[in-house]
């Protein structure tokens, strides 16, 4: 079922008595989730990403803008009559009721011929069950069980009346680290598995990289740039998303453009055809440095973090006002006591942005 | 403390005697408020003929208790409390509760309305029960507000404070149940608001009827009050009292609507008082009968509200 949002705009009343301006949580976000795919709302806390999402399973109304499950119109459906599951970020499963109750619950409140036989519906919450691999402990209460355990269980309580989208709100925020990669994984064989049209809210880039078909980078409620992850990370469409996609982060340094000559400081250090002579913001990619003696980009020498495989050179540069991560191959003859670092550009790591727009400048 | 093994060495001599130290002062209180008062009047309940003035009996035995037991006052007066106490008790359980979910479901207005709903929690009880008599009173001036309503509906006027048995133990009923209902308001209200909202959004999008949120959500994460407020209000209701000396008086055995405490308190100081060995009898049953019933009420209720 693909989800299409069109001009979905969201605003609240002010809560602050004094300050009577609104919040606009969404601004005009317009969208389409292909059918079967996994699609990560991303942006860091406020941009209106959950708000979005509630949105979407109609818990929330929004202002003006359509959202259409297929064919269907269901922004006046009320939530219960969409077929959405949602999975909270704090799981919401019912202390009082075991881990079988609580998977079964969803399809107890169906009425009439949608109603399943008891049988039915133990066979389904089994079957959801042994999808989330917690078969094992169907007749444990949620206070009994991990974090992890319980994300399970609410996943197979919104899996188990089979929904047209599932949808889930930061899943992995409550899990440690561990716990957090083996479950991103988990979700991504679940959804394929069950072919369901998955959204899915969070502000780890990492997280949505990681698992999803494509991603959809979200700040102050408008949205900034969609498309497959690694399409994203290689090609942003503005500083902000340039610097919220990958760890260790962007680089950024002040520069200038004159003569199509790309300058950091005093150093010309790259070529940039068909750019007019403007201030910029320079961002180079951890990985965009090439460690050379007669490199073109010098930067004075702070330490290396040794990663075994790859090493990571700290160095900093009078032109950006944070320390610099270059990330290159552990073969690299770099010495830590030297003063100084010598680097080559690679053009393809390097992205130019207009000093007051933020937008991307191509060459 | 110096060192870690202090800390985890249950047992340890150093920590155990601190550990008392902490506990001595609500120890001293409670053993000379509560506990010798308590074994005081056992002791009285059992020595025959007390006198408290010069502090002789005639001997020791249960025969406190087989003239209490026999004397029709204290079983009118258990027959009162136990009829106070399995009316007053749920209804008013249930009707708070009712309050509290019509409270918790309103935006506008509702720190007004809690506020009104409290305030007889902060009146006067016998001020209460002086407008309770003055509204269901029948003299020869005026048959008195209710009396004036049920006659509109064709019903003749029935004397409430001073007529039949039914229609005064239905004021007394009446009145237990205004004075604690705001106080069950404001612990129901406030355990509504505290289930948190999250359960009620998943039920929406699961499609719950309002019917199942009720009995399968809301219930169970409220039912720790509601046991809570069913075990004190069973208590309170055992021990009332001054709630019939409000509406009628002191002279409660006159009135055929004595309670047990009231018998206690008629045997220490009323007209037919000065018998301190009748009163500690009652006073030692009623303790079993409150005992008993909370006990019932802690298992029954451990039972039916296990989260874990």
């Amino acid at each position: 079922m693909e989800v299409k949002m069109e001009k979905i705009t969201k605003i609240f009343p002010s809560r602050d008595k004094k300050d009577k301006a609104e919040v606009v949580a969404v601004n005009d976000f317009s969208f389409e989730v292909p059918d079967g795919s996994l699609v990560c709302l991303l942006g860091p806390s406020g941009c209106g990403k959950s708000t979005l999402l509630y949105m979407i399973c109609g818990l929330e109304t929004p202002t003006s803008g359509r959202i259409n499950f297929g064919e269907q119109d269901v922004t006046d459906l009320p939530a219960e009559k969409r077929g959405v599951g949602l999975v909270f970020q704090n799981y919401a499963l019912y202390p009082h009721l075991t881990v079988r109750q609580n998977i079964k619950f969803p399809l107890e409140n169906l009425k009439g011929e949608e109603r399943p036989t008891k049988e039915e519906m133990d066979k389904r919450a089994l079957e959801a069950a042994k999808l989330v691999q917690i078969d094992g402990l169907m007749d444990r209460k949620p206070g009994q069980m991990s974090g992890g355990q319980q994300q399970r269980v609410a996943i197979a309580r919104a899996l188990v009346k089979m929904p047209k989208v599932l949808l889930m709100d930061e899943p992995l925020s409550n899990l440690d680290a561990r716990l957090r990669l083996q479950t991103r994984e988990e979700i991504r064989r679940i959804q394929r598995e069950t072919g369901i049209t998955t959204i899915f809210v969070t502000h780890d880039q990492e997280e949505a990289m990681s698992i999803s078909d494509m991603i959809v980078v979200m700040k102050d409620g408008v949205l900034h740039q969609t498309g497959k992850p690694q399409e994203v990370y290689d090609n942003p469409v503005n500083l902000f998303v340039a610097k919220f996609l990958g760890t260790p982060a962007i680089n950024v340094f002040e520069g200038k453009v004159k003569n199509e000559n790309l300058y950091i400081g005093e150093e010309a250090v790259l070529e940039v055809k068909g750019v007019e002579d403007k201030d910029v913001w320079v961002g180079i990619r951890p990985e965009g440095f090439d460690p050379d003696e007669n490199g073109r980009f010098t930067c004075k020498m702070q330490g290396i973090d040794v990663m075994g495989r790859d090493i990571s050179v700290v160095c900093r540069n009078m032109a950006s006002k944070e320390v610099i991560r270059a990330i290159v191959s552990a073969e690299n003859d770099v010495k830590a006591s030297s003063m100084e670092v010598k680097f080559n550009i690679k053009p393809h790591k390097t992205f130019l942005f207009d000093k007051t727009t933020e937008e991307r400048i191509r060459f | 403390m110096s060192s870690g093994k202090q800390l985890s060495g249950v047992g340890h001599t150093a920590t155990t005697i601190r550990g008392w130290l902490y506990l001595l002062p609500a120890l001293l209180f409670l053993a000379a408020f509560m506990i010798y008062p308590l074994i005081d009047v056992l002791i009285y309940s059992i020595e025959e003929g007390y006198n408290s003035a010069s502090q002789t009996s005639f001997g020791i035995g249960l025969y406190n208790y087989r003239y209490v037991l026999r004397d029709p006052y204290f079983l009118k007066a258990v027959k009162n409390t136990f009829i106070l106490v399995i009316i007053t008790v749920p209804i008013s359980t249930g009707l708070s509760l009712l309050v509290a979910l019509g409270l918790n479901s309103i935006k506008k207005l509702k720190n007004m309305f809690q506020t009104i709903f409290f305030l007889p929690y902060v009146t006067n009880t016998l001020a209460v029960g002086l407008v309770f008599m003055i509204l269901f009173r029948k003299t020869e001036y005026s048959d008195g507000l209710v009396n004036m309503i049920l006659s509109l509906f064709g019903m003749t006027p029935i004397d409430f404070i001073d007529g039949p048995y039914w229609a005064k133990m239905m004021v007394l009923c009446i009145y237990v149940i205004w004075i604690v209902m705001p106080f069950k308001i404001l612990i129901l209200t406030s355990a509504l608001a505290s289930v948190p909202d999250v359960y009620y959004q998943a039920a929406k999008i699961d499609g719950t009827p309002s019917w199942r949120v009720f009995t399968k959500i809301t219930l169970p994460m409220i039912a720790p009050m509601i046991v809570y407020l069913i075990i004190t209000g069973f208590i309170g209701a055992f021990k009332a009292y001054s709630d019939a000396v409000a509406i009628f008086g002191v002279n409660l055995n006159v009135a055929d609507m004595n309670t047990i405490v009231g018998y206690v308190y008629d045997m220490l100081y009323g007209d037919g008082g000065g018998y301190p060995s009748y009163a500690s009898a009652a006073a030692i049953i009623l303790f079993v009968i409150v005992l008993t019933i909370t006990v019932i009420n802690l298992v029954v209720s451990s039972q039916a509200t296990d989260i874990t």
